[in-house]
């Protein structure tokens, strides 16, 4: 059965932690694993093997544009999340990066590309 | 955003399960008296090696993270170490079921440096004389070595799994204490009527105030307790505190998890071991993949069910029927309401299904002979030659001579 730490279906921008700096880069721990899904997708963390919920294809849009992006804003954009809707996906992002699944992207891994 | 249900895309399944579970053997050195692939011996037609590599390419594939793999006792098979890094190496996560007998301090060195595997020990009393009872005699000793040999290794947040029964569910609190001692996380899971559960499940599942007692006490403990999703047929307790088992809450047999047995046979899931479950073969053209995707059964499963004989129930959304499995080896229609319904309709059920016999599992791999563990009733004595007939045959001329 799905484990029972089904984590939290996402976005809820009530439990969102204040510190996320949507304004710069953020990227995907290597030990997480992203499935995608009608309604969305599944995030499987290894290091705690725990299973998180996108229910929201545009969020995997989102997740999946960070790599690319110079921020968390501009991912959103290239996603094409409209401007109203930033702070709610932001905020989704807020929670991933509480759980440890986004990790602020190594400048200097960048710098060179 | 969507306005579909979570739980509506599960129930109508997914391209690949979540998880599944992988039974790698059917030998076992124990005999669990509610073993619930009825494990002994091992079947000659297990999968290869290279059969099971076969399947974990295929798992990576379809971007399952992880199996719990389980028997039987797995770590029995000799290629078991291989399978598990094998599966590591291709993206598969491990999760594996262990009675602990494999694992010695160097094992547990061995896993605890890995991300990708996780362990399960499995016990069923927080005392030796509530475990062994099920488990055999010595399993509560093997399995608390095995797990201070992990706690020594510095493995932290492995599971200690238990099978809540009438007799040890007075001990949850104990059994919490055990796995916060070894760095453990709690896990409980229900008692089936599967396999040789079938035999034990009348004497052993939870009474109906027990159950009242085990759902409070996971509600208290939150997502602190794991419980495999297996108690939602629980869930019409929490109507009206409004406080909900953390989990998806509902059936996931061939939606969302499903079971591979150590034949290759796919069933429906890990607690539903019979040919009406059974919905092809990993070896069958197209894989499991094929299985998983074009199988007439799971198709079925995935059909919206109008809840039968539960519609009606103002709690069908929070229990959904309860556990298919459950129904069926105990001789209850699947439509109807679980042998365990809180509101008591599955006891009444249970009374009202008559003498016919409930389902006996397709296949039983239990010893034949009492395991090693058990006494022999032998007596041992001199043979006494003078009690022995002369046969009116014998030629020697000394026969039934004495000196």
């Amino acid at each position: 059965m799905p484990p029972s730490t089904a984590g939290p279906p996402a976005p809820s921008p009530a439990a969102a932690p204040a510190a996320f700096d949507a304004d710069r880069r953020w990227a995907l721990h290597p030990g997480v694993a992203v499935r995608p899904e009608p309604f969305g997708a599944l995030l499987y963390d290894f290091r705690t093997r725990r299973l998180t919920f996108l229910k929201d294809r545009r969020l995997l849009d989102v997740v999946t544009a960070l790599a690319d992006q110079p921020s968390a804003l501009a991912a959103c954009r290239a996603a094409g999340v409209e401007p109203d809707g930033e702070a709610r996906y932001a905020a989704a992002l807020g929670r991933l990066a509480a759980a440890g699944m986004l990790v602020p992207a190594q400048d200097a891994t960048r710098a060179g590309q | 955003m969507t306005t579909t249900r979570l739980v509506d895309h599960f129930e109508r399944g997914l391209d690949a399960p979540i998880c599944l579970t992988w039974e790698l053997t059917y030998a076992c050195n124990l005999s669990c008296v509610h073993c619930l692939s009825s494990s002994g011996r091992r079947d000659p037609r297990e999968l290869t090696t290279a059969q099971a590599e076969a399947v974990i390419d295929e798992l990576e594939r379809m971007q399952v993270f992880y199996v719990n793999i389980g028997g039987g006792e797995p770590t029995v098979r000799p290629d078991f170490w291989h399978l598990v890094d094998y599966a590591t190496a291709h993206h598969v996560g491990v999760k594996f079921s262990t009675n602990g007998v494999r694992i010695t301090p160097e094992v547990a060195r061995r896993l605890a440096a890995s991300d990708y595997v996780d362990v399960q020990i499995s016990l069923d009393g927080a005392t030796a004389e509530v475990n062994d009872a099920v488990r055999g005699p010595g399993s509560y000793d093997v399995a608390l070595r095995a797990m201070a040999h992990l706690r020594d290794a510095g493995f932290r947040g492995f599971k200690l799994s238990v099978v809540v029964t009438r007799e040890n569910v007075t001990q949850l609190d104990a059994f919490k204490a055990i796995a916060d001692a070894h760095g453990a996380q709690l896990r409980l899971t229900r008692l089936r009527p599967s396999g040789r559960g079938a035999d034990v499940w009348d004497e052993l599942h939870p009474l109906p105030e027990q159950q009242r007692g085990l759902y409070d006490w996971l509600v208290a403990h939150g997502e602190a307790v794991l419980t495999g999703d297996s108690f939602f047929h629980l869930s019409p307790y929490g109507a009206a505190s409004g406080e909900r088992l953390p989990g998806l809450n509902l059936c996931g047999a061939g939606r969302v998890v499903c079971l591979i047995d150590p034949v290759g046979d796919v069933y429906a899931c890990p607690f539903a071991i019979h040919e009406s479950f059974l919905a092809g073969n990993v070896l069958g053209p197209g894989g499991f993949t094929a299985v998983w995707r074009t199988s007439e059964l799971f198709a079925e499963l995935r059909e919206p069910s109008g809840g039968g004989a539960c519609a009606s129930c103002g709690h069908y959304d929070a229990c959904r029927g309860g556990c298919m499995a459950a129904k069926f080896f105990t001789g209850l229609p699947l439509d109807g309401p679980d042998p365990e319904c809180v509101r008591g309709f599955g006891a009444d059920a249970l009374l009202a299904r008559g003498d016919v016999p409930p389902p006996r599992p397709s296949l039983d791999h239990s010893h034949r002979t009492a395991p090693r563990s058990r006494p022999v009733p032998v007596s041992i004595g001199r043979h006494a030659p003078a009690g022995r007939p002369v046969s009116a045959c014998e030629e020697n001329p000394l026969a039934g001579f004495v000196p």
